[in-house]
């Protein structure tokens, strides 16, 4: 009985559920460096899966684990605006290649935009699972912010941006074989525009340019579609 | 030291936030924050040490951050049961799109610029052999 008490009070203290959270990510981390860095293993799907069924097997509501662990949360603000030291130093490398740069991220950044809102359409998905489809292929902190503001569902984004970037690690080598593109930098555009910060870290496997580029490419698209997708929405049918 | 780069940081966030509220401006906060950062640094031709420090730390646990968010999936039960299977070809058919549109107008871009180099190369050579 005396224990029940204890854990009935414990499971309203926010620090448990930070604690948790923090456990879970290293724990989850720790198993991704085992498994040799196996793309389906990524630790924050691994995290979030971990927390789901503690969650569920204690029967503790997500705004009670909320308001622990939002210490983490709070973070993220600072955390996407630390994502200007990357662009910048990155911005530093690619002057020359400016005008092929711009017009493939256009192409690119657009088409990841609207290839999600008319599939969505197409596949009788509800306004704000396409609008937090719409932001999938940047990196997480820009895409949930973006939902957010733009009346999709953070959460949902967030568990997108991820799945998306996964995918796009693994597709990148056999969709460029098929489509016969072995330019170190267009592979790198590509996974950078498409699959973010998932999609770079693949790039870097595949040598050092491919991964400069995406990371590169990935900055450039968090950009570009924090600009576009507001402008796109505005004039989007629904 | 570490409190330093922390605190440009977060003011670079108030300040995106209070443009975006004051502006009514579609950009989330921290967005246009970072942007006023990147632009910050072209201008200084370079990112304070300190800054770039904190920065690295933070962006290495970026991952840990979306944690928390990205648990509250548990709370779109209705919807995943809803339209979670027609979410998948959404997603993949999206990302082949975006991959190969990427990747192929890159290529496009490229070649077309190499052409014009080589065009320039030999109507330079041309210009030599005629002036010969």
């Amino acid at each position: 009985m005396q224990f029940d008490a204890a854990f009935a009070s414990l499971k309203t203290a926010p620090l448990l559920w930070l604690l948790v959270t923090g456990l879970a990510y290293l724990l989850a981390e720790k198993l991704y460096r085992r498994s040799g860095h196996q793309p389906l293993l990524h630790p924050v799907l691994v995290a979030i899966a971990l927390i789901i069924v503690v969650l569920l097997a204690a029967r503790i509501p997500y705004p009670d684990y909320f308001s622990g662990a939002r210490f983490f949360h709070l973070l993220l603000g600072p955390a996407t605006v630390a994502l200007a030291v990357p662009l910048y130093d990155n911005l530093q490398r690619v002057r020359s290649l400016l005008v092929p740069l711009a017009v493939s991220l256009l192409v690119g950044g657009v088409t990841g935009i609207v290839s999600a809102l008319l599939l969505g359409r197409l596949f009788g998905l509800s306004w704000p699972v396409q609008v937090s489809f719409a932001p999938k292929s940047v990196t997480t902190p820009i895409a949930m912010a973006l939902a957010d503001k733009l009346g999709g569902l953070a959460p949902l984004t967030a568990n997108l941006v991820i799945i998306t970037g996964i995918l796009g690690a693994i597709i990148v080598v056999p969709l460029m074989r098929w489509l016969k593109v072995t330019g170190e930098i267009e592979q790198g555009l590509a996974l950078g525009v498409a699959a973010h910060g998932v999609g770079t870290a693949r790039g870097f496997q595949l040598s050092t340019t491919t991964g400069a580029f995406s990371g590169l490419a990935m900055g450039l698209n968090g950009v570009l579609t924090s600009i576009v997708l507001p402008i796109i929405l505005a004039f989007w049918p629904h | 030291m570490m409190l330093y780069g922390f605190c440009v940081l977060v003011l670079f966030q108030l300040i995106g936030e209070a443009a975006s509220t004051l502006l009514h401006l579609p950009l989330p906060g921290p967005v246009l924050g970072m942007l006023l950062l990147a632009v910050w640094s072209v201008w200084h031709r370079g990112v304070d040490p300190r800054l770039a420090q904190v920065a690295q730390g933070m962006l290495g646990y970026l991952g840990l951050l979306f944690v928390p968010a990205g648990v509250g999936l548990m709370t779109l039960g209705p919807v995943l049961r809803d339209q979670g299977l027609a979410m998948l070809p959404v997603l993949v058919l999206s990302l082949v799109i975006t991959m190969a549109a990427t990747a192929l107008t890159m290529r496009a871009m490229l070649n077309r610029r190499r052409r014009k180099l080589r065009a320039k190369v030999m109507s330079r050579r041309e210009g030599k052999s005629d002036a010969v």
